[in-house]
């Protein structure tokens, strides 16, 4: 599933990403990267941006975005 | 030329401070060379280059504190500065956050392919152990093959370590290397040198999650945001009040009426100087004189809250609290074709347009910054305008100073809406880390308050003396009357103000706390204050603001966010008039 549709609390292991390049180097020098293990912190509500933690460090990223990163829940 | 004002010396040594974008340069870049930067807990605090000047073991060299950056491959407009930077270093201090060790490397390994000197400064080495976090700093040595610097910034350990080995950088002898295979390189070096220990959420980790959830961020943004409000009109009112409108009305009016009486007791110079009298006594407030309401106005009416506001926001900065607003309020800046950081620009922008309109370079496209820099300045009034509009307002009541905001807000969001509609271009989604919460340090606070106090001491009060002369000019030699009829039709006709009023139009290019304080004299009642308050916040911005604004828009676009500016400011004013004036 995609890491949008993970519940918040839960924790969840990167497995893929989809989009360009430049995108995807975005993603993992902000940390997300393919094998982490991701916690959704909070999900603002109407479409808003997720606030997910990896490695202790707290990231906001928009809902189209987290629709192109694929997670498996642990 | 005098070499202590030169920052930049041709044939020194050029050493560049480049990492990820939070992770403690600017605070590196004081220690390193003395001089005061702006740092804050917030990624994008820097967006320009700085150079200041270091000595080591008595040789003299550049340092530049350059804009944070995750990869060689820019993605905003600071970002490209940072790069473009690289060019020019000799020594790359690559500064490095240890508590996100694996995700600050993948620049470092860009860094070590570029055939320059680096040495790293592994900082924020405290928080390591807090974090359960061990980094084996000799082997990481070792595989980098550069020299590595444990670093604690702000309590200035490691820095003469840093300094005394910065002869040892070096430039690795390494192929260049694809993204896969850096991402290799990152994993092995990672799993070789670091191990993490569990452990549970913290304290300030659970307040970080509270202020983010919206069930109750929201909530807490707003108690926040209240109390900080509150905080800055309480005592600000409480210093003009009690201590400086009493200095000045009891004290300095007397002396200084004296000695300029003693050799010109009347006639222009007077009136230049002291002003005209209201009701036969000095009125700070409306006499106009250059040692008068040329003083009152910056010391007295505006400094105050200048200050006050300037301690609040370094406090917000200095916390982190910013990038948890941002996360907040994201949702509707979407709606405006913005994300959630132009709100960084709203607030440094509620003190003075120009470090406001610097700052939506931390976003990334055209269309973003377009938006965030022509609603920045038609809707975000500075502080020094907002202590004006409380000044001559407030005598009348709070609700007339919430028209101006309301109406200030409300067009912010609408304006916000149309331009993501007609303006062509991206408008990506929010992306940012946020940093944990710090706790600030009471001597970094007060440095930086007073730091941008100063600036306002220093570039504003003079412009600001300079506005209340011209305004002397513009009434001595009749000008007043010309610009008046000039402006009539638009300000009579269509606003509903007197014509004298186009002395504040003019003024407010320079200076738009003065042109408020303009208004003062002209007897207008208190719906006719707040039109034209709310015009001079939106009809153009002040020349500073204007400036800083053609470079970073460019030509093309600022003409057109000019014409933006002065057809709302028609359109709103025509409505405001028509609902508040009724005629």
């Amino acid at each position: 599933m995609d890491l949008s549709k993970l519940k918040p609390g839960k924790i969840a292991r990167i497995v893929g990403l989809e989009g360009g390049h430049g995108f995807k180097r975005n993603l993992r020098i902000k940390g997300i990267k393919e094998g982490k293990n991701i916690k959704i912190i909070a999900r603002q509500p109407v479409g808003g941006p997720l606030v997910v933690e990896v490695e202790g460090m707290q990231t906001v990223i928009g809902r189209g975005m987290a629709r192109k990163i694929f997670v498996e829940e642990l | 030329m005098s070499l202590k004002h030169k920052n930049e010396k041709k044939g020194l040594k050029k050493i560049l401070l480049m990492g990820n974008p939070n992770v403690g340069k600017s605070v590196i870049f004081s220690r390193l060379t003395g001089a005061n930067v702006i740092c804050s807990n917030y990624p994008g605090t820097t967006v320009d280059f700085t150079k200041g000047i270091m000595r080591i073991k008595g040789e003299r060299a550049n340092v530049i504190d350059v804009p944070g950056t995750c990869s060689l491959e820019p993605v905003n407009k600071a970002e490209e500065v940072a790069v473009k930077m690289l060019k020019e270093g000799d020594i790359i201090i690559n500064v490095v956050d240890a508590t996100n060790f694996e995700r600050n490397l993948y620049l470092t390994i860009e860094l070590l392919e570029q055939n320059i000197r680096v040495i790293v400064a592994l900082n924020m080495w405290d928080d390591v152990k807090h974090k359960g976090i061990n980094i084996d700093v000799k082997e990481l040595e070792k595989m980098l093959n550069v020299p590595i610097i444990p670093t604690v910034a702000v309590t200035g350990e490691g820095i003469k370590t840093l300094v005394s080995r910065l002869d040892e950088a070096k430039s690795p002898d390494v192929k260049p290397k694809s993204e896969e295979e850096k991402w290799i390189e990152i994993g092995e070096i990672v799993k070789k040198v670091q191990t993490v220990k569990h452990r549970h959420h913290t304290f300030s980790e659970r307040i970080s999650d509270a202020t983010v959830k919206p069930v109750t961020g929201i909530p807490i943004a707003i108690i926040v945001l209240f109390l900080v409000f509150q905080f800055i009109i309480t005592i600000g009112n409480f210093v003009i009040e009690e201590i400086l409108d009493p200095f000045f009305c009891n004290y300095y009016g007397p002396w200084i009426t004296g000695i300029v009486s003693s050799f010109a007791p009347s006639g222009t110079l007077h009136d230049i100087l002291v002003g005209q009298f209201v009701e036969g006594e000095l009125d700070f407030a409306q006499s106009f004189g250059l040692l008068t309401t040329g003083l009152y106005v910056p010391f007295v009416m505006v400094l105050p809250f200048v200050t006050l506001f300037y301690l609040m926001l370094g406090l917000l900065e200095d916390v982190g609290y910013l990038p948890r607003i941002a996360v907040l309020v994201d949702t509707i800046f979407h709606r405006l074709g913005l994300h959630g950081s132009a709100i960084v620009s709203v607030m440094l922008g509620l003190g003075c347009n120009v470090p406001g309109a610097l700052s939506t370079r931390i976003l990334e496209t055209r269309k973003q910054r377009f938006i965030s820099a022509t609603l920045l300045a038609i809707c975000v009034p500075c502080m020094a305008q907002t202590a004006m509009i409380f000044g001559i307002l407030g005598r009348y009541g709070a609700g007339y100073i919430m028209i101006v905001f309301s109406t200030l807000i409300l067009l912010y969001l609408l304006l916000g809406f149309i331009m993501k509609k007609l303006i062509k271009g991206e408008s990506p989604e929010l992306f940012m880390e946020i940093p944990p919460y710090r706790k600030p340090s009471l001597t970094a606070l007060m440095k930086k308050t007073w730091m941008r106090v100063r600036s306002f001491l220093v570039e504003a009060v003079p412009f600001v003396i300079l506005g209340v002369f011209i305004v002397n000019i513009l009434y001595i030699s009749g000008a007043i009357d010309i610009l008046g009829n000039i402006f009539a039709p638009v300000l009579v006709g269509w606003l509903g103000l007197p014509k004298e009023a186009a002395g504040a139009l003019i003024v407010g290019f320079l200076r738009k706390d003065v042109a408020v304080g303009m208004l003062l004299p002209l007897g207008l009642s208190p719906m006719q204050l707040v039109v034209a308050s709310t015009m001079l916040a939106i009809y153009f911005p002040c020349i500073a603001t204007f400036v800083v604004l053609i470079r970073e828009l460019g030509v093309k676009d600022m003409i057109k966010s000019c014409i933006i500016m002065l057809s709302v400011a028609l359109i709103v004013g025509g409505a405001l008039r028509l609902i508040l004036l009724g005629v």
